[in-house]
């Protein structure tokens, strides 16, 4: 099999200098240690049950927009990765390994579509996990997502936010809040507010004006909030992705227990999708919670029940057609896709559906981590997804103008397609445009 | 020191008006409640940019420009983090320090309130200061803040070789150590996270990474010799002063003190241990099974698990019962020794122990009102704010905190009246 061009010229000093590093005897300890003290009998099951028949390569926007090359269907990428190592006993090369974390951690979302497409519902994407994890413990991934982990240790925050710029900043768009809604608060260390928003680390360095949208939104519509101005606040969680267990599951239980200390009844969550697996399904569950010990809403339910409460009121709908994308992990992780179809509805005059759409929709190309590994891998992150330009093409072709994208990594994944493919979409949160539309006091 | 024998015990009620805290003020915060019960403050804005605390009506003699973190010490002096001319400090009773900064936060008190230590910034670099008095050496970065069990040692995970961002190699080499009253220990580790101060201020454990996945506690700079999964938060014994922390060893997680195991089975989860008043109990939360939570005393888990939550576990003053919140089905309960009240709520706060042992009260939250539940019973008054119940040296009395109504009101209720 021949190999696209651009993936030969990618240089990340995470994967060469930590290979450089390995011995052959450390690769096989680890992995058969991994293999072996943590996966179970699912791994065996995908393992014994795949018969290679190739139905789950449809499904791979990865393998659909690369004309087919079987390097980047699903089964391909386990060949090329797991079932080697299962098959050599662990006893494979550190050029191996370097190229195996590429692989698993640059092309593949972990989007689980091709789960849905499998005859046997296997989990491609728990393999890639397995991948990323014995690569984590052998110090080989991608320098750009590796120091996101590092940040996370050390901060418990996504983007080396310290201890007094995220309060800093909070009282900043407070601030410039006011000047809109004079009375506006957001209010921080609020013990026994019904509520406690998260965020991630992004949104108080690069996106702080989502934050005062939030606490605007939160204000209208008469929710008892608060912000811890405590580390704990990010929802955000690299580490699931890097494979390092250890450092999730010490975040989320940051999250969670702050949550606890606060005495709230729920976490509300802003617009992402992997924060939401994070901390409703794969780092609560490491720590040993079935569900989270804190309620967890998402932002589209949040926005769901606060229209439908009569909270918030629309003063004029949008008018520009938009079209929806739906994010992997809160659609097939979660099942959010009628109610994000509710709020949309409810704020804007013309929803233009994509195909498919739902939970058989195209992952953004940017979720699962694969936009954290950086400007690396960006080139082969559009090259990979040609298939959802072709779908936003059809949407723009039928009058959708702006695009509303519900998560973060879809956000900044989708904002580099429309560029390179010159779509010409004006990409939206539901909160901007919730902002925007909604009824604010004089 | 607190003594609470000094606390007005006989009046059986004392109202303060709030209602009109509004009229007079542009908006009135969340108040706060002093442990006597004597005061209630909030934080109040007077105009663009002017803040100032009102207590009991009277505001501080001194309005700020920004005025957050409003806190009762310990021992009943009123703090709140101010800002003036674009400098911050901590402000007791209305005097702010004398010391300013770039900006302060985190406040901690210690357990008689005498001492009160902050996060700091300045310039960009990082220090703890204590009554004002910052530490001498800064740091580039500086995490998990820790005061002391008597509050004169404060300490800090500290970041002393500087990184820049993507500089993972540098980083898993270790540029980041513990630092007591300011002075960094010589190790370096990749991480250092949560920290305890040994009740004698000798010695600081922390929990270390030394690479991306060799765990361990390191005590004064020094790492235990076996290494683990993962671990977390160590806790002194108070009898030898031995560290005692959680272990994951194998995917499994148990008790280790001074690195060598001490429990002899291990659990899915286990965190928040804890000695009893005279040290010779160690329980800790634990999750037997995976989605089943309780408390392990000695090792040995309750029979009775819940399905989403254990927390805020509470040791009788004699040391022989333990009380803890504890949630199920999305409802919150209480356990005693490990048998469940009937009553459940959408909150509740820590259980507070008579001096006795004997009664059990806490805070609870019902259909957004408050009131106290004590053995099971529930206190015939819904309110719209309550603060936790205090009981008198005796035992006999409770002190109950609550607003009703827009008015402050600071009962003394007798035990029996609440026990039935
Ligand atoms: S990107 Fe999605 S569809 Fe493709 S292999 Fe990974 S999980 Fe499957
Ligand atoms: S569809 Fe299922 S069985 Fe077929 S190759 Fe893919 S993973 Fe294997």
């Amino acid at each position: 099999m021949g190999e696209p061009a651009e993936i030969n010229e990618i240089k990340d000093k995470g994967l060469e200098i930590g290979a450089e590093r390995l011995t052959e005897d450390k690769i096989e300890k680890t992995i058969n240690s991994v293999l072996k003290g943590e996966t179970g009998a699912r791994l065996k099951a995908y393992v014994d049950t795949c018969i290679h028949c190739g139905l789950c390569s449809e499904a791979c926007h990865y393998y659909l927009s690369r004309d087919n090359d079987p390097h980047f269907s699903p089964v391909g990428k386990v060949k090329q990765t797991i079932w080697e190592m299962l098959k050599k006993k662990g006893k494979v090369s550190p050029e191996f390994i370097k190229k195996a974390s590429e692989i698993a951690s640059t092309e593949c979302n972990l989007c689980r579509r091709c789960a849905m497409y499998c005859p046997f519902g296997i989990d491609i994407a728990y393999m890639m996990l397995i991948v990323r994890r014995i690569c984590h413990m052998l110090g080989v991934t991608p320098l750009y997502i590796q120091d996101t982990a590092h940040s996370h240790s050390v901060t418990m925050n996504q983007m080396w936010v310290k201890g007094d710029e995220w309060p800093d900043t909070l009282q900043w768009q407070e601030e410039e809040a006011q000047a809109e809604i004079p009375t506006l608060r957001i209010p921080l260390e609020k013990e026994g507010a019904d509520v406690m928003y998260s965020v991630i680390g992004p949104e108080p360095k690069f996106q702080a004006q989502l934050i005062y949208q939030a606490a605007v939104i939160m204000n209208v519509a008469g929710i008892d909030w608060t912000m811890p101005a405590s580390s704990g606040w990010d929802n955000s969680d690299m580490a699931m992705y890097t494979g390092d267990n250890e450092i999730m599951g010490r975040v989320k239980r940051a999250h969670f227990e702050t949550a606890a200390r606060l005495k709230v009844k729920k976490i509300v969550m802003g617009e992402c999708g992997h924060a939401f697996r994070s901390v409703y399904d794969v780092g609560n569950r490491w720590l040993g919670w079935r569900i989270p010990p804190v309620e967890v809403v998402h932002a589209i339910e949040f926005y769901h029940d606060i229209l439908k409460e009569g909270r918030i009121k629309i003063s004029k709908k949008f008018e520009t057609p938009v079209t929806l994308h739906d994010p992997c992990n809160i659609v097939r992780g979660r099942g959010l896709h009628e109610m994000s179809r509710y709020v949309t509805r409810e704020m804007c005059e013309e929803l233009i559906e994509m195909h498919p759409n739902r939970e058989h929709n195209y992952c953004c190309c940017a979720g699962g981590g694969v936009i954290n590994c950086g400007p690396p891998y960006k080139n082969k992150r559009i090259m990979s997804n040609r298939v959802k330009a072709e779908q936003l093409f059809a949407a723009k072709a039928k009058g959708a103008k702006v695009l509303i994208a519900p998560c973060h990594n879809c956000h900044s994944g989708l904002e580099d397609i429309n560029h390179h493919y010159g779509l010409g979409l004006e990409i939206k949160f539901l909160m901007d445009i919730l902002y925007e539309v909604m009824d604010k006091p004089e | 020191m607190i003594d609470i024998k000094e606390w007005d015990w006989e009046t059986p009620e004392k109202k303060i008006v709030l209602s009109d805290w509004t009229e007079k003020f542009r908006w009135v915060e969340e108040p706060s409640v002093s442990p006597d019960g004597e005061k209630i403050a909030a934080i109040v804005k007077l105009d663009e940019g002017e803040f100032n605390v009102c207590v009991n009506g009277q505001t501080w003699e001194n309005p700020f420009e920004k005025i957050w973190y409003l806190r009762f010490s310990p021992d009943g002096r009123l703090t709140a983090i101010v800002s003036e001319m674009g400098e911050w400090t901590l402000a007791v009773d209305g005097i702010p320090w004398e010391e300013k900064f770039a900006y302060i936060w985190n406040t901690l008190f210690s357990p008689d309130g005498k001492n009160i230590a902050v996060a700091v910034q300045n310039d960009m670099q990082y220090c703890m200061a204590l009554n004002g008095i910052p530490w001498e050496e800064t740091y580039a970065n500086m995490t998990h803040f820790a005061l002391g069990p008597d509050g004169t040692k404060t300490a800090a995970s500290v970041q002393v070789e500087k990184t820049s961002e993507g500089e993972i190699h540098k980083f898993q080499e270790g540029t980041f150590t513990a630092a007591l009253d300011g002075k960094a220990w010589d190790t370096r580790f990749v991480n250092v996270w949560n920290m305890a101060i040994s009740p004698d201020g000798t010695k600081l454990a922390a929990e270390v990474r030394l690479n991306l996945y060799d765990y361990t506690i390191a005590v004064n700079g020094e790492a235990w010799k076996n290494t683990f999964g993962c671990v977390w938060e160590p806790v002194f014994n108070p009898q030898n002063n031995a560290v005692v922390a959680p272990v994951r060893v194998a995917g499994k997680w148990s008790l280790a003190e001074d690195g060598n195991i001490i429990w002899d089975r291990a659990f899915f989860q286990l965190w928040h241990q804890m000695f009893s008043p005279d040290g010779k109990r160690l329980v800790a939360i634990v999750a037997p099974k995976f989605g089943e939570w309780t408390i392990a005393v000695d090792g040995k888990p309750w029979r009775r698990t819940f399905d989403e939550f254990v927390t805020d576990v509470v040791f009788s003053p004699d040391g022989n019962r333990i009380a803890a919140l504890a949630k199920e089905k999305g409802k919150w309960k209480i356990t005693v020794n490990g048998s469940v009240w009937t009553n459940t709520f959408d909150m509740t706060w820590k259980p507070v122990f008579s001096p006795d042992g004997k009664n059990v009260a806490a805070k609870v939250d019902r259909n957004g009102k408050y009131t106290i539940i004590m053995n099971d019973r529930l206190w015939r008054q819904e309110c719209d704010e309550l603060w936790d119940p205090v009981f008198s040296p005796d035992g006999q009395k409770v002190l109950v905190r609550t607003i009703e109504d827009g008015t402050y009101c600071r009962r003394i209720i007798p035990t029996a009246e609440l026990t039935g």
